[in-house]
């Protein structure tokens, strides 16, 4: 509830009321004036993409992964384990670039924290991965194929005592907890707690004390950071939050590719049910987070609904409709979905375009869908972003990326509702192709 | 019988298709045409997903069904799950009669192959998945592939390179970092005098034209189709 009227608000005064928070930023004392004019500019160009006005020009927001640290001088791991370095390698990014969205350091990750609680969802650098690499995900099944009615029954209870003993080191001996909802009347506070006292839950409980003062120093880092930046560097930040497809929670942090696609056939039933119990689930971390941070952007990244991963009878059925709730669910709190479209969506377009989501609601941004294609199924519906290919960055020259970006804007970006974004998170960069990039966006991206 | 069996695995009918099966192995039926109407099937349920039919969760659970149904009449520990799985397990099955019918390992006879191919995915790289689509759909295409893993280290494509002696070499990324190591084991390739007997091929969701000449591969592939038809543009078998 960011207003005291706010159950009274229609969608579109939440989100009205939404971006007055991010344009104007409690907490931020912009180093003068012109820094927070640029930030003005900045919101109000984003804005207007999104609402399909003609922005000033268009906004330039290349997805940025590990690059700053490498631009900086250090590596992945120490901007992982030393808040400092790490904080200045990103504002020397933001200095230097002047790109119109931050890249916040809360993506960076707190190796120490991650460490001190033995994650194995992950490998980072340093551990598991080279210490000048981004993080990656170690699939797995997190959630065994008879335990799809744990989950449905109670998704809180699931994760706390299946997911998190098994994917943390340090949660490990949470499986012998019973469900908190045991907690109803006085007898049973007693049992409740025996666990609580062996010798592995104290470890337990440990680690996460100690994780909690590291994961407090870090966020007093980061914090810091990105403050410094906005305020030196006038960049909002594009995302307040994020959230995932029904269909991607289950595939990717609990049953892992193979399962998931398996379970298409040998438990659709049980996959849907539990893609609906996850609708509200994610509906309401998004909802949470965009509060927190003032900021009306979510972002949603697709992973396993791309053009070769399931028919389109199975997307129509599966992959589709949970997402879908959850993109409305967030429309209906004012939020704006950003919708990362990794891969390629070409056979996807019309379900983009569903007429049940409301109009200069969405940011679609695309990674190797047909750009073409998509603004001229998107047009008037939504705003859509792109899709500069990672390869652009790196084993491009100046001169393509320029030829590039006119290109691409030419294409997609006639007549506003676009956002130029490369289609790939980016870790290794050319800082020529880099500068390329965005003296391009500024020479061709002019409405005039 | 095989008929009925051929036409569940291909129309995705798992139950019923483990169920032929093991009746059918119960019953006595000689396992070897048993899995040989596996094998056809699952190069059906392949080109059906190399003509745009079938996508990646039919390819799985076609690898899925061939490998309960290849645990089923043998209890050897080759039946083990997955994709991954299924070079090793085709291979057996185009193997020696005799050694099937015995229900043993086989694994030194390659059968009547096309040709060898050496895949991974590259140093730094730990993602797997799209790797492991090419190679089933290269196996059930009739190539031998040689499976290093991810995070494979330049020397180790060497090394095996030399001692595997692979017509082409099949590299995997997903990440960006994967375009410097691709490089830098071609380059590797190259030092050690390998290069121009090799065909090499990348692939992975940032590969296109602009990485291929980076890294001075011979082509790229967009997905698993594309890799089945370079190796038969190389090897034969167009």
């Amino acid at each position: 509830m960011l207003t005291e009227n706010w159950s009274e608000l229609t969608s579109r005064e939440k989100f009205q009321e939404r971006f007055k928070r991010w344009m104007d930023p409690p907490g931020i004392e912009f180093v003068s004036s012109e820094v927070r004019e640029a930030y003005a500019e900045r919101t109000r160009i984003i804005k207007d993409a999104i609402e399909l006005k003609k922005p000033l020009r268009v906004p330039i927001s290349p997805i940025m992964g590990t690059f700053p640290a490498a631009y900086g001088g250090i590596s992945v791991q120490e901007a992982m384990y030393d808040y400092q370095k790490m904080s200045y390698a990103w504002y020397k990014f933001h200095r230097d670039f002047q790109v119109d969205t931050l890249s916040s350091t809360f993506m960076v990750g707190p190796g120490k924290v991650l460490e001190i609680l033995d994650y194995r969802l992950y490998k980072w650098a340093g551990h598991g991965t080279p210490p000048t690499s981004s993080y990656q995900c170690q699939e797995g099944e997190y959630m065994l194929e008879d335990e799809y009615d744990l989950l449905i029954n109670d998704p809180s209870n699931f994760w706390i005592r299946f997911y998190l003993p098994r994917v943390f080191g340090a949660f490990e001996s949470w499986k012998a907890l019973s469900p908190f909802t045991d907690l109803v009347e006085l007898p049973f506070v007693g049992a409740f707690m025996i666990p609580m006292g062996i010798p592995a839950m104290r470890e337990s409980l440990k680690k996460l004390l100690e994780a909690g003062e590291a994961a407090m120093e870090w966020i007093e880092a980061v914090n810091a950071a990105d403050v410094k930046i906005t305020a030196e560097t006038g960049v909002p930040a594009l995302f307040g939050g994020f959230c995932k497809a029904p269909f991607d929670t289950l595939g990717d942090t609990l049953r892992g590719t193979q399962n998931i696609m398996l379970d298409l056939y040998r438990r659709p039933g049980k996959l849907v049910e539990a893609m609906e119990k996850l609708v509200p689930v994610n509906i309401e971390m998004a909802v949470r987070s965009s509060a927190a941070n003032n900021n009306p952007m979510i972002f949603i990244p697709l992973h396993k609904g791309d053009d070769s991963f399931m028919s389109p009878r199975d997307f129509a059925r599966y992959y589709w409709p949970t997402l879908k709730k959850v993109l409305l669910g967030l429309i209906e709190e004012g939020i704006v979905p950003c919708v990362f479209v990794e891969g390629a969506y070409n056979q996807r377009l019309d379900f983009l375009a569903d007429p049940e989501l409301p109009t200069r609601s969405i940011i679609w941004i695309f990674d190797k869908t047909d750009m073409k294609a998509a603004k001229e199924k998107l047009d008037g519906k939504a705003c859509i972003a792109g899709n500069i290919p990672a390869s652009m960055f790196l084993a491009g020259t100046p001169l393509q990326m320029e030829q590039y970006v006119r290109d691409l804007i030419e294409t997609a970006g006639k007549d506003g509702g676009f956002i130029l974004t490369s289609g790939a998170v980016l870790d290794d960069v050319r800082p020529e192709n880099l500068q390329a990039m965005i003296a391009a966006g500024l020479k061709y991206g002019r409405y005039s | 019988m095989l008929d009925k069996l051929y036409h569940a695995i291909v129309e995705m009918r798992e139950p019923e298709a483990l169920q032929i099966a093991g009746e059918a192995l119960k019953s006595g039926f000689p396992p070897l045409l048993l899995m040989d109407c596996c094998r056809r099937a699952v190069a059906e349920v392949g080109q059906r997903y190399q003509s745009g039919r079938y996508f990646l969760a039919e390819l799985m659970l076609a690898g899925q069904m061939l490998t309960q149904i290849s645990a089923a009449f043998s209890d050897s520990s080759w039946a083990r799950a997955g994709l991954m799985l299924t070079e090793q397990l085709l291979q057996e099955i185009s193997g020696p009669k005799e050694e099937l019918a015995a229900g043993t390992k086989a694994g030194t006879e390659k059968g009547q192959k096309l040709g060898r191919v050496l895949i991974g995915t590259v140093k730094g790289d730990i993602h797997d998945i799209g790797k492991n689509i090419v190679t089933f759909m290269l196996d059930i295409n009739g190539f031998e592939v040689r499976d290093l893993g991810v995070d494979v280290a330049p020397e180790l494509f060497v090394e095996e390179a030399i001692s595997y002696k692979p017509q082409v070499v099949g590299m995997s990324g997903l990440l960006t970092l994967a375009f410097e190591s691709m490089e830098g084991t071609i380059k590797a390739l190259e030092t050690a005098g390998l290069r121009e007997n090799l065909k090499i091929m990348i692939g992975g969701a940032p590969i296109n034209e602009q990485v291929r000449e980076y890294t001075g591969a011979d082509a790229w592939g967009k997905d698993a189709v594309a890799a089945v038809a370079l190796a038969k543009r190389w090897i034969g078998g167009a």
